[in-house]
């Protein structure tokens, strides 16, 4: 299978860039990052708000099987014009690191493609390369348990 | 101590950046690299030994001098070290695809 999701994050800079093309209408790729039924089966998280608006906020909270909870983020929502842009900051609860914003620009290829520009901006070029250093053992096998959890459940639809 | 760490702070600084494109043409002396800066020679020799400390720089001593060169395989390490942060939102996005298209075709139906 290709990859598709590219990413962008020259040597000391304190952003990156994730850009992804969808097989999908503008419409429905945005629709996905506004409803909070949508964003928990993708992000496979818990959503406990999402304001979608000026002013806005969100959490996010994860738990374990156990049901214990082993991550919460939140942030502000400060621009959402919908099917183009949102404008948001993230910052891990109970975690060292500082918030960081996040420009989300959305794109129509053609009616039933579209892309999405990821752009992150840390505090400093150490908190980026700390943070991209996150995933790996646990956060990636967890994303990839959820994959496989809601690809089965789309098959029994 | 955290290798992968020390690879990123090395390439962090603009020189050390620069000696490393520098001698991805060609191994160089200390010397000749040098000349390439305006910096002083202590300080030059001060961010050779932090690449060749953290392996993104190979010291060969030729005749009398010691030569600088890539390693090539600690480069690479650096460009897979975003991998599993790209493979996480790959996955992620993955689900979203299938997420949104089983979503339209069922309000398609409806």
């Amino acid at each position: 299978m290709t990859q598709k999701t590219k990413i962008q994050a020259e040597a000391g800079k304190q952003e990156l860039v994730i850009t992804r093309e969808f097989d999908l209408p503008v419409a429905l790729l945005f629709k996905a990052h506004v409803v909070p039924e949508l964003v928990e089966q993708w992000m496979g998280t818990k959503v406990l708000k999402l304001e979608s608006k000026p002013h806005g906020s969100w959490q996010f909270e994860t738990t374990n099987p156990q049901g214990e909870v082993v991550f919460r983020a939140n942030g502000v929502i400060h621009e959402c014009m919908p099917d183009q842009k949102i404008t948001r900051t993230f910052q891990m609860e109970d975690s060292p690191f500082d918030v960081q914003l996040e420009f989300l620009e959305f794109e129509a290829l053609t009616d039933t493609t579209s892309r999405l520009t990821m752009h992150q901006v840390f505090r400093s070029v150490a908190l980026r390369d700390q943070l991209l250093q996150l995933p790996f053992a646990k956060g990636l096998n967890w994303a990839h348990d959820r994959l496989q959890e809601v690809v089965s459940q789309l098959i029994e639809h | 101590m955290n290798l992968r760490r020390d690879v990123f702070q090395a390439i962090a600084d603009p020189t050390r950046r620069a000696i490393l494109l520098l001698v991805a043409a060609q191994a160089l002396p200390a010397g000749a690299i040098a000349a390439n800066f305006d910096t002083a020679r202590p300080t030059v020799s001060k961010h050779l030994q932090i690449l060749t400390e953290c392996e993104l720089l190979k010291a060969e001593p030729n005749g009398r001098e010691i030569y600088y060169q890539l390693n090539p395989e600690k480069m690479k390490e650096i460009a897979d070290f975003i991998e599993p942060f790209r493979q996480l939102w790959e996955e992620r996005f993955n689900t979203l695809e299938a997420l949104m298209k089983d979503y339209s075709s069922k309000s398609k139906e409806s």
